[in-house]
């Protein structure tokens, strides 16, 4: 193999591009420039995240060409599987969409700010990409930073102490996973060179950490360690409260971020590393984590409805959404973790797409109350139709793409145990209540003093809305090339647990 | 080419959902129309073909394939199926007709996005009887709620109509999660949900599995069906403009239920816990709501009422076996109360939107067509014969006899109440003198043709649609409905006994129902064609029932309010208080201990020597004791 394409396989240009890319961000000056800039890159990360899908075959495990630190067997090691390319596209596609719903938005310091999104975009491809602790945990920390700055200096009144409750929380977790990557690490074959010398005492590949044999009594506690730190992240059921502050009061862009693709980091980590390394506490801990989920669907979906912010609406049924994507794990059949992979994607571009409709109308009215809110369809058709279909696609109406996702999940969690199904399934209609409300209050009835001046989207919305439809429906009624993708994944990590 | 009888409708849909700010009315009318009387052309010649023997199973693509669950985008075409796609294409080419005059008032936009949802309904209800498998089902079953959820609103700047469309939806996935739930059993049972591989492997399921499957699938055919307890939504949705209570909440949607029990007839047959359970439903629905009909003044109301009624009818019918006579109730009621609604439709459109039949009257000599076609729908429906109503509901409660001769009775009681229920609508709207006000009797008019001509075609299959299901005692080989249907029966009628009445009996109970309807239709006809309208408040149990027995108020108070109370106090205090209580109690108490010891860092070299010492006694101390 030759140098260059031993360096640039497709998940390096995922990461480098966008790293890159932001650092010339922050020198730019002009606004203009800095829009096209930013929009140009995503859209080339996209192109290239496109091309990876239909290389399924052809990309090797980049097994470290350049070892990163070799004295502590940590490796810069990065490759693409199913899960991976699914989130790295769901990543690719997200940004470009945020960039042109937003547009026209004006943002104070743009070349920071837009600097700011290109790095939170190559630490979440990392994470999907890396096959190596250390590096994972990097870019982990990597994607966080960032949008901690977005929050604190483009958010709401309240950020402040928004942002500071989001960085405790996560940080906690994460301070949780290094104690167990450490801890584990420690445990791990030492690694040697084509020469059978020695190199380092220990890695931190994770095939070396799939290799490890724990026992039971040592998986239970670690077990934990590592669930809290994702748990926090997705968010579960009681580990949640940060969520709701944090969409609330970050810039809604950074919001489309956290809620769309930085919860998937913590379903994409039980699946990545919980599950394969502690499969015993995980078959241990399955009706507990189970039983969290659960409550936490339906709790969640009951205080939907009583949101009349409509951004802490949807972040409260996100909550109810991801609730069931974790419970659909921890019930380890292929229906529920082929449902999952799909749905993470779903659920990602689904609720960029509210997000979009959230921004639009609180740009134009500055209102995010449901209850002052009326009457939009008269005023803006095109972006009731765009937003109710959403808004529906999001509730898992069939023949959207959320649909044969939530059906593999609910069949999943059936086939675990069917008294969780149904009482999960009660999170349907309490979703069809709350979505229903929003929607007939938001833009059904008589347009008021606030929605009066309301005019319909323009072209750059259009286009970010409409595609998002077009993903809603296309996923909707093919969604078979997502499960094939998700296939070689789902069947190794059946294979860990049995 | 099966496959382009729902694409047709969808692509309608399209093309005025898209094209809604650029086309005509007339366009509109002709695009809406055109793809249904299509896809009613194709419906006939696949049911021709089929009724020369070739039915299938069309499969398209896979829509999901893993290794432990495969299921296909498949149509079924069948007997039963095709005799669906007659009905909904057919009845609902007809309304979709009478729909470019009903709704002529709307502007062009409106106009398209109206005829844009009836074609999308179409779409929906024709998936949900073409799937060949549940899930298929499912898809067209949620796209219909969606459809009823669209029509109801339709007017969406009044509020209560918003609410009726929501009630409808949230009703009907009540419903749905029962549905769902039978099928993730049926996955996880069965392995399969290919109606084929279901019903040929039912011998694998224990009795438990497929009780608690019927049940669930039951469950679903309530909210879709509006059955007890999940009925209420459906008088509530006659908001909606009358054409679509008569395509969707009279004709079609409504009967999804009955189709999917029908189709699932073999697993009902070998669960008669989940049988006796729908039968009891179905009468007790069948009374209760023809109890409200003989009270409402809405026109659209009683008629809503009656529906209910006789959805009951026909799942007593499956309930005890008789899933031909339920499925024909289907055809009859289709015809009949589209033609009932159609007329309420045209009566409504003449007393320019009054529904208030206290403030009708006398219509008779303004509307002939309307008043006539009317007429032969109520005889219809109260069982008269030879009118298409008598034959089917004969052959659901002559087989409910066989069952039962008590659930018979009851049956000939809701029988008897619609005979009077319906001619006292009829006799308070077209008969007596007009009661409404100078204004309103000045524009009484017959309505324009594309209304009467749908209403006039409906009246002839309201009147004959019957004579395809003659009982074996009038005419030998007389039921033709059962002869086609019998395939979709087979595995069924296989294993259940099959108890003939004798004729004598059965001309008794034919005799004895109708005399019964006759006399309470006479009755209600003389009462109420000299209708004055009294000051006097209901009393007793006329107040009970004109309010409807006062289940919407009991719902709100036993399930909205208290669970929005228990929404209110998880936001309010729950999670507040109680998590990010913990949550600011951990970061306070931080902050507290911080403050605390910060005390005793105050900069007096002294304090941090005695200190040190103290800490290195300790240290001495701990070392001597391990």
């Amino acid at each position: 193999m030759d140098k260059i394409s031993a360096y640039l396989t497709f998940p390096d240009l995922l990461i480098w591009l966008p790293v890159l890319a932001g650092l010339v961000c922050f020198m730019l000056r002009k606004d203009g420039q800095i829009k096209a800039w930013a929009m140009l890159i995503s859209l080339l990360t996209l192109i290239v995240s496109v091309v990876s899908l239909f290389h399924t075959k052809s990309i090797p495990l980049n097994n470290a060409p350049w070892t990163w630190m070799p004295e502590i067997g940590a490796g810069y090691t990065i490759a693409l599987d199913g899960i991976g390319r699914i989130l790295t596209f769901l990543t690719a596609l997200a940004f470009p969409l945020i960039f042109a719903a937003t547009y026209k938005n004006y943002y104070k310091d743009s070349n920071t700010y837009y600097g700011l999104m290109l790095l939170t975009q190559a630490g979440l491809m990392g994470v999907f990409c890396a096959m190596d602790v250390l590096a994972f945990y990097f870019f982990w920390e990597l994607a966080l930073i960032p949008v901690y700055f977005l929050c604190s200096r483009w958010g709401g009144e309240k950020r402040i102490a928004a942002t500071f409750k989001f960085f405790i929380y996560t940080f906690t977790g994460s301070l949780l996973m290094l104690v167990g990557i450490i801890y584990l690490y420690l445990h791990t074959a030492p690694v040697f060179d084509n020469a059978g010398a020695q190199v380092s005492e220990h890695s931190f590949s994770l095939r070396s950490f799939y290799a490890l044999h724990l026992l039971p009594g040592q998986q239970n506690w670690l077990f934990w360690l590592f669930f809290i730190a994702f748990a926090i992240k997705m968010p579960i059921f009681p580990f949640h409260t940060w969520q709701p502050d944090t969409y609330e009061q970050a810039p809604t862009s950074t919001t489309m971020v956290l809620s769309g693709i930085m919860v998937k980091m913590g379903l994409f980590a039980v699946l990545r590393w919980l599950v394969p390394i502690f499969p015993a506490a995980m078959v241990k801990f399955d009706n507990v984590v189970i039983l969290l989920a659960v409550t936490g669907m339906l709790y969640a979906s009951l205080i939907a409805i009583k949101q009349d912010d409509l951004k802490r609406l949807v972040a409260y049924s996100s909550i109810a959404h991801i609730g069931l994507m974790c419970a659909a794990i921890f019930s380890r059949s292929q229906a529920g973790l082929e449902g999952v992979m799909i749905q993470m994607f779903s659920h990602g571009i689904n609720i960029i797409g509210l997000w979009i409709g959230i921004d639009i109308i609180e740009n134009q009215t500055g209102i995010r109350k449901i209850s002052q809110l009326g009457g939009i369809a008269h005023k803006a058709p095109v972006l009731t139709i765009l937003l109710v279909v959403i808004a529906l696609a999001n509730i898992a109406l069939p023949l959207t793409n959320a649909f044969a996702g939530e059906f593999l999940m609910f069949s999943g969690l059936f086939k675990f145990n069917i008294w969780f199904a149904a009482f999960a399934g009660f999170s349907i209609i309490l979703a069809a209540v709350y979505t229903l409300n929003m929607i007939q209050k938001v833009f059904l009835g008589e347009t008021n003093a606030i929605t009066e001046a309301m005019k319909d989207i323009s072209l750059n919305q259009q286009v970010a809305l409409g595609l998002i439809v077009v993903f809603i429906f296309v996923l909707g009624v093919f969604p078979q090339p997502v499960f094939d993708l998700a296939k070689e994944t789902v069947n190794a990590i059946l294979l860990k647990i049995k | 080419m099966a496959w382009l009888i729902p694409v047709l409708p969808i692509i309608g849909f399209l093309v005025l959902g898209l094209g809604r700010n650029y086309l005509s009315k007339t366009l509109t009318g002709m695009v809406g129309c055109g793809v249904v009387f299509i896809s009613f052309l194709l419906s006939v010649y696949v049911f021709i073909s089929i009724k020369n023997g070739n039915t299938h199973v069309a499969h398209y693509f896979n829509f999901i394939n893993i290794d432990s669950l495969k299921i296909g985008f498949d149509f079924q075409l069948d007997q039963l199926s095709s005799l669906f796609l007659l009905i909904i294409t057919g009845v609902g080419f007809l309304i979709h007709v009478y729909s470019t005059a009903y709704m002529e008032q709307e502007s062009p936009r409106d106009f398209s996005k109206y005829f844009a949802y009836l074609n999308l309904f179409i779409f929906s209800m024709l998936l949900l009887v073409m799937g060949a498998n549940y899930v298929i089902m499912f898809m067209g079953w949620e796209g219909v709620g969606l459809c009823s959820y669209l029509l109801i609103g339709y007017w969406f700047k009044d509020g209560d109509n918003n609410n009726a469309a929501r009630k409808a939806f949230v009703m009907n996935r009540i419903g749905d999660l029962g549905f769902l739930l039978a099928i993730f059993w049926l996955v996880n049972k069965a392995g399969t949900v290919d109606f084929h591989d279901v019903f040929a492997g039912v011998a694998k399921l224990s009795t438990t599995d497929i009780t608690g499957i019927t049940l669930l699938l039951f469950v679903g055919a309530m909210g879709k069906s509006a059955q007890i307890p999940l009925y209420t939504w459906l008088p509530d949705a006659m908001a909606g403009p009358t054409p679509v209570s008569a395509l969707i909440h009279a004709a079609t949607m409504v009967t999804a239920g009955i189709y999917m029990i029908a189709r699932s007839n073999i697993l009902y047959t070998l669960a008669p816990v989940s049988q006796t359970v729908v039968a009891i439903t179905g009468l007790t629905t069948a009374l209760f709501a023809a109890t409200i009909a003989l009270k409402q003044n809405d026109i659209k109301k009683v008629l809503a009422y009656s529906t209910v009624s006789q959805l009951g009818y026909m799942f007593l019918g499956l309930g005890v076996g008789a899933y031909t006579g339920a499925v024909f109730h289907v055809m009859t009621h289709a015809f009949f109360k589209a033609l009932l609604f159609l007329g309420a439709g045209s009566v409504i459109h003449a007393m320019s939107g009054e529904q208030d039949m206290r403030k009708m009257g006398g219509l008779k000599k303004h509307m002939g067509i309307t008043q006539v076609t009317f007429l032969l729908g109520c005889l219809a429906i109260a069982g008269m014969p030879p009118f298409s109503g008598f034959f089917s509901k004969d052959e659901i409660l002559g087989a409910v006899f066989v069952k039962n001769p008590l659930l018979w009775g009851m049956g000939v009681l809701g029988a008897v109440m619609t005979a009077f229920y319906m001619f006292r609508l009829y006799a308070m709207t077209f008969l007596g003198k007009f009661r409404g006000t100078a204004l309103q009797e000045n524009h009484l008019h017959e309505s324009p043709m594309a209304i009467t001509i749908p209403l006039i075609i409906l009246a002839v299959l309201a009147v004959a649609g019957g004579w395809i299901g003659i009982p074996e005692i009038f005419v030998h080989g007389g039921h033709r409905l059962e002869e086609f249907l019998a395939p979709v029966f087979a595995q069924s009628n296989a294993i259940t006994v099959q108890n003939e009445l004798s004729h004598s009996v059965s001309y008794m109970l034919m005799i004895i129902t109708v005399a019964l309807s006759l006399a309470a239709l006479l009755f209600a006809w003389k009462k109420f064609s000299k209708y004055e309208p009294t000051d006097a408040t209901e009393t007793g149990l006329g107040k009970l029932i004109a309010h409807k027995w006062y289940v919407d108020e009991c719902y709100d108070a036993v399930i909205v309010k208290p669970l929005r109370a228990i929404a209110k106090y998880f936001n309010e205090v729950v999670e507040k208080k109680g998590i990010d209580g913990v949550v600011n109690g951990v970061g306070k108490a931080v902050n507290y201990s911080s403050r605390q010891i910060r005390l005793i860092q105050i900069g007096q070299v002294g304090i941090y020597v005695l200190m040190m010492v103290i800490g290195i006694l300790l240290l001495f101390i701990i070392q001597l004791f391990l």
